[in-house]
């Protein structure tokens, strides 16, 4: 009995003073991590899917509260007009969580273009989502308010031959996406407008 | 019974040099030496965690409970490797880009869960200190090495640099998966030539 207690005793102990370090170690490298990603994961994809805009999105980015998280919003001006945002959704994929960029126009609420940012999947099956640009060509153009569906499921999105999963997690973080900007439409374009 | 430090520190680098000696932690071993700087940045993560973990388990060994020691290891490596994975994300974002899930991957390397075991459990913080360190660099040169071997052949490179002119075909073959296994054969043979001598 005492030593169940024991080993019962140090286990928790242990565990919570792992918790404590990692909470510690992730509070002090958090800022640079983001700061990173920016620039070497989500800057080259965004400014692949606002291509031809005359800023810098990256510079040109903006915060908005949605409930209890804070999401990032990329300007993107085409023509002189500010009217495209770029931000982030993600979906489940096959080994983690798959990070999209999407742009979307905010005067008839179509898609500009995907780019898939973070994943850590297959390489060789799933990871070709973030590669293949025959596959996220196919989200160009179509209308974010409604929900994205690979063929299998019934929608028009061509599946990447073996990895249906991450396909699947791509649609679901375009139709989360899409959510997110019925939430947040109306503070977006106040925003803008507010912009000179 | 009780060697020196150096001869602990020592043995990591010759007699039990981890990939070639015990023929351990193969799954880096084959999966990262595509060029050199990633099999050095695999094993100075590895090294590190190491170090920490055969500290760490070796001063805990008179209250870890025999019983649940795998799990007290476990926990130990574990949050090491989150705390490389996360120090690495902030400070050397495009290696962590090229290691990828390589690095999570440290925390069920045999290496570092035997060395715990077979090591640090038994032996005082010094001794275990040295231990990890020589073992850790043994691995990290290994790594380096066969990194080398395949990225000079395979890309005609060296650390990032070009070495022949464009005349250069590169041979492919050794940055696929089959290179890595042919690669790490010939280098075993190799040494255990030399150590038979």
């Amino acid at each position: 009995m005492r030593e169940m207690i024991k080993m019962v005793v140090v286990l928790t102990i242990l565990s919570s003073l792992s918790g404590g370090l990692l909470a510690a170690v992730r509070n002090g490298t958090k800022d640079r991590i983001e700061n990173q990603q920016l620039q070497m994961v989500k800057g080259p994809a965004i400014r692949a899917i606002l291509e031809g805009c005359t800023n810098d999105p990256v510079a040109d980015r903006f915060k908005l509260k949605d409930d209890a998280t804070e999401r990032s919003f990329f300007i993107g001006i085409f023509n002189g007009k500010h009217e495209t945002i770029a931000f982030e959704a993600s979906g489940k994929g096959y080994g983690g969580d798959v990070g999209l960029m999407v742009a979307v126009n905010l005067t008839n609420d179509k898609l500009v273009g995907v780019g898939v940012t973070t994943h850590s999947e297959t390489p060789g099956l799933g990871a070709k989502a973030k590669t293949d640009p025959a596959f996220s060509k196919q989200f160009k153009g179509a209308s974010i308010l409604e929900p994205f569906k690979v063929t299998n499921d019934g929608g028009v999105i061509n599946a990447l031959s073996g990895a249906t999963i991450t396909s699947r997690a791509v649609c679901a973080a375009a139709t989360e996406a899409g959510r997110i900007y019925q939430r947040l439409k109306p503070q977006i374009s106040d925003k803008l407008k507010s912009l000179p | 019974m009780a060697k020196s430090i150096v001869q602990e520190f020592t043995k990591g680098l010759w007699n039990e040099i981890p990939p070639f000696r015990l023929v351990l932690g193969l799954c880096p071993v084959l999966g990262v030496t595509t060029t050199m700087e990633n099999g050095l940045g695999m094993g100075i993560a590895t090294t590190f965690v190491l170090l920490c973990s055969n500290v760490l388990v070796s001063a805990l060994r008179s209250v870890i409970p025999a019983k649940v020691r795998i799990a007290c290891f476990i926990i130990i490596i574990a949050t090491f490797v989150t705390v490389v994975e996360l120090l690495m994300q902030a400070f050397a974002y495009s290696l962590f880009l090229k290691l990828g899930m390589f690095i999570p991957l440290i925390v069920v390397n045999c290496i570092v869960l035997g060395r715990a075991e077979a090591f640090a459990f038994k032996n005082n913080m010094v001794l275990s200190m040295a231990d990890g360190l020589g073992i850790g660099i043994g691995f990290t040169l290994s790594l380096g090495a066969l990194g080398a071997v395949r990225e000079i052949l395979g890309t005609g490179t060296f650390f990032g640099n070009a070495l022949f002119g464009a005349s250069f075909h590169p041979f492919v073959f050794m940055v696929q998966a089959p290179g890595a296994f042919v690669c790490l054969g010939l280098m075993l043979c190799f040494m255990n030539m030399v150590g038979n001598k």
